[in-house]
C-alpha cells in the first residue's frame, strides 16, 4: 500500500480517504515557531466533485489513491454508456453519465480525451481543449452587422450551444475552446 | 528556465532600509551588535525544531543554527551587556507562504528587563520602524495585550492548564476544526492558537500574548505570580506570528530537567536525536544574569510592512530556488 507523508503533499497529489479518491488542490503549512506543525489542505473528491478542507498533523501519512490519467479515443454512445478506447492496447472502457458530467457536449467520435481511472474505473473525462464541430442550427446572419461584433447562438452537432459572430452560417464548421465553451474561429 | 532570476526585486531596497533602521534603533539604545557562529557542534533538543545537519568531507559534523540563542547567552554569562544580532537561521521541514527553510532572525537580550518590559520594546521597535518610510504599513497604535490563560477562558471557555486533550479536541471540533493524526495536550493547544484563535486576531493591530503554559516554556522562567505558567510572550501582527520572547531561565537545574524531557519526547516520537549543545549548561552554571530575550522574524516583518501575504515575495532566492 503506497502512502504519502504530509511533507510530500502538493497540488495534484491523489489520496484515498474514507474510501473516496481525492486530489490536493492546495496545501498550506502552518506552524507556530515553538510548536506543533500542521498541514491545512484543500481537497477535491474526484468521485463527487465536491471540495473539502482537512487539517493534518504534519508527519502523518495518507494512503495514495491509484488514480491515473489515460489518453483515450472516444468511440460511440450506446444510449447509456459512452465508450472509449486506449489506442495502444485497444482496451475499451464504458463511462456512465455521472463520471462524464458535462463533457458529453464536446465529444466527437475519434477525438482523443483524457480519462481519469481509479482502480481501473473511469472517474472523469476531460475533452480536448479545442474541438471542431459543424453548426446544425442557427439564424442567418444579418448583412452589414459584421463590423459591430455582435453574436448569436448556434447549435452544434453534439447539441452544445455556443455564441458565434453574426457572419457565421449554418452548415459551417467552427473551432471551440471546451474549457470556456467559447467560439474561437471558423475552420 | 528563467528560475535563476531573483524574485523579490520590489522588496529588495526595502529590506536594505529595514536592516539599516534596525541597526539605528539599537545604536540609539546602546545595544551592541554581535556575531556568533552559524555552524555549531550541537543543536537544541526542542522537539518543535529540526536542525539541518552539516558534514565536511573529513567527517567532521555540526548543525546549522535554528537561532543564535545559545552562543548569545554565553556572551551574557561572560559579562557582555545588552546585545543584538541579525542572524541567518535554518529550520528543517519548514516551507510555505509564511515559512522558508532559511530566514533572517533579529534576536536581542536586555539585562534587568522582565518579559513585559521587553514586549513593550518589541512594540516600540515595530512602531518606530514602520514610520521610517512613507508607504510602509503601520499597525494600529493601540496594542492588544492578553494573558494566554485569559485568551483561552474568554474566547473558548477553557482553562488551558486543566483541559484534557479530549476537551480541547471537542472545543476545536465545535469551531469546525478536526485534525487527522494523534495530538497530545500541547499539540491541541497549538492547534487552537494557530488555527482557531490567531485567524481571529484584529488584522491591523499588534497582539501580545504573555505567560504561556509551563509545558511550553522552552527557556522561559516559571512565573512567580501565575503557577503553572512561564514568563514567555509572543507578538503577532494580525494573525502573523512575528516574535517570541522569554524572561530567561537562569537556573541550570531546571534547564537540565527540561532538556531531559525534550529528549524523552523526541525518543517517544521517533524523532532524530541531535547532539546536545555542550556549552550553554556550563555558561548557566557560571551565571546567566537576570535578563529577557526575544527573536523576531525580519522577513515576516518586511511582509507586513509591504502588505505582502507570501514570504517568497520578500526573498530573492526562496527555498527551491536557492
Amino acid at each position: 500500500m503506497a502512502t504519502y507523508s504530509t511533507n510530500e503533499f502538493k497540488a495534484g497529489l491523489k489520496l484515498l480517504m474514507d474510501g473516496d479518491p481525492l486530489t490536493i488542490v492546495e496545501n498550506e503549512f502552518v506552524k507556530p515557531g515553538k510548536g506543533q506543525a500542521f498541514n491545512r489542505v484543500k481537497l477535491r473528491n474526484l468521485r463527487t466533485g465536491r471540495t473539502l478542507e482537512k487539517t493534518f498533523k504534519s508527519g502523518e501519512s495518507v494512503e495514495a489513491a491509484d488514480v491515473m490519467d489515460t489518453e483515450m479515443q472516444y468511440l460511440y454512445n450506446d444510449g447509456e454508456f459512452w465508450h472509449f478506447m486506449v489506442p495502444d492496447s485497444f482496451e475499451q472502457y464504458a463511462v456512465g453519465k455521472a463520471a462524464l458530467g458535462d463533457a458529453d457536449q464536446w465529444l466527437k467520435e475519434q477525438d482523443v480525451c483524457t480519462v481519469t481511472l481509479w482502480n481501473g474505473e473511469p472517474l472523469s473525462v476531460v475533452p480536448p481543449s479545442f474541438v471542431e464541430m459543424k453548426i446544425t442550427e442557427c439564424d442567418p446572419g444579418v448583412r452589414g452587422d459584421t463590423a459591430q461584433g455582435g453574436t448569436k447562438p448556434a447549435t452544434l452537432e453534439t447539441g452544445a450551444v455556443v455564441k458565434v459572430p453574426l457572419f457565421v452560417e449554418e452548415g459551417e464548421t467552427v473551432k471551440v475552446d471546451t474549457r470556456t465553451g467559447e467560439y474561437v474561429s471558423r475552420v | 528556465m528563467s528560475d535563476w532570476r531573483p524574485q523579490a526585486g520590489p522588496a529588495r531596497p526595502h529590506r536594505a532600509r529595514l536592516l539599516a533602521e534596525v541597526r539605528g534603533f539599537f545604536a540609539r539604545r546602546e545595544v551592541l551588535e554581535v556575531e556568533t557562529p552559524i555552524l555549531g557542534a550541537g543543536a537544541p533538543l526542542d522537539p518543535a525544531l529540526e536542525s539541518w545537519r552539516a558534514e565536511a568531507p573529513d567527517g567532521s559534523r555540526g548543525y546549522l543554527q535554528t537561532s543564535p540563542e545559545y552562543p548569545m547567552k554565553r556572551l551574557l554569562s561572560a559579562g557582555e551587556g545588552d546585545i543584538y544580532q541579525i542572524a541567518r537561521v535554518f529550520r528543517g521541514g519548514e516551507s510555505g507562504p509564511r515559512h522558508n527553510p532559511e530566514f533572517s532572525l533579529l534576536e536581542w537580550y536586555r539585562l534587568g528587563f522582565d518579559h513585559h518590559r521587553l514586549a513593550s520594546e518589541v512594540v516600540a521597535l515595530i512602531h518606530e520602524l514602520c514610520a521610517c518610510v512613507p508607504g510602509w504599513q503601520c499597525p494600529d497604535p493601540s496594542v492588544r495585550q492578553v494573558a494566554y490563560g485569559e485568551l483561552f477562558r474568554r474566547e473558548l471557555g477553557l482553562d488551558p492548564l486543566a483541559a484534557t486533550s479530549a476537551e480541547l479536541a471537542r472545543v476545536a471540533g465545535a469551531r469546525g476544526l478536526t485534525i487527522a493524526g494523534e495530538l497530545d495536550r500541547d499539540g491541541w493547544l497549538d492547534a487552537l492558537v494557530s488555527l482557531v484563535l490567531a485567524p481571529g486576531f484584529p488584522p491591523d493591530r499588534l497582539t501580545v500574548i504573555f505567560d504561556y503554559p509551563e509545558t511550553q516554556a522552552v527557556l522561559a522562567r516559571p512565573c512567580v505570580d501565575r503557577p503553572g505558567y512561564a514568563a514567555r510572550f509572543e507578538v503577532y501582527w494580525g494573525d502573523l506570528e512575528l516574535a517570541n520572547g522569554y524572561h530567561e531561565l537562569t537556573d541550570p537545574a531546571v534547564f537540565r530537567v527540561r532538556r531531559a524531557r525534550d529528549l524523552a519526547i523526541r525518543r517517544a516520537r521517533g524523532q532524530e536525536q541531535p547532539l546536545a549543545d555542550p556549552w550553554l549548561e556550563p555558561a548557566m552554571e557560571a551565571g546567566l544574569p537576570d535578563c529577557s530575550g526575544v527573536a523576531l522574524g525580519l522577513d515576516r516583518l518586511l511582509m507586513r510592512l509591504l502588505d505582502f501575504d507570501d514570504i517568497r515575495r520578500v526573498l530573492d532566492f526562496p527555498g527551491g530556488h536557492a
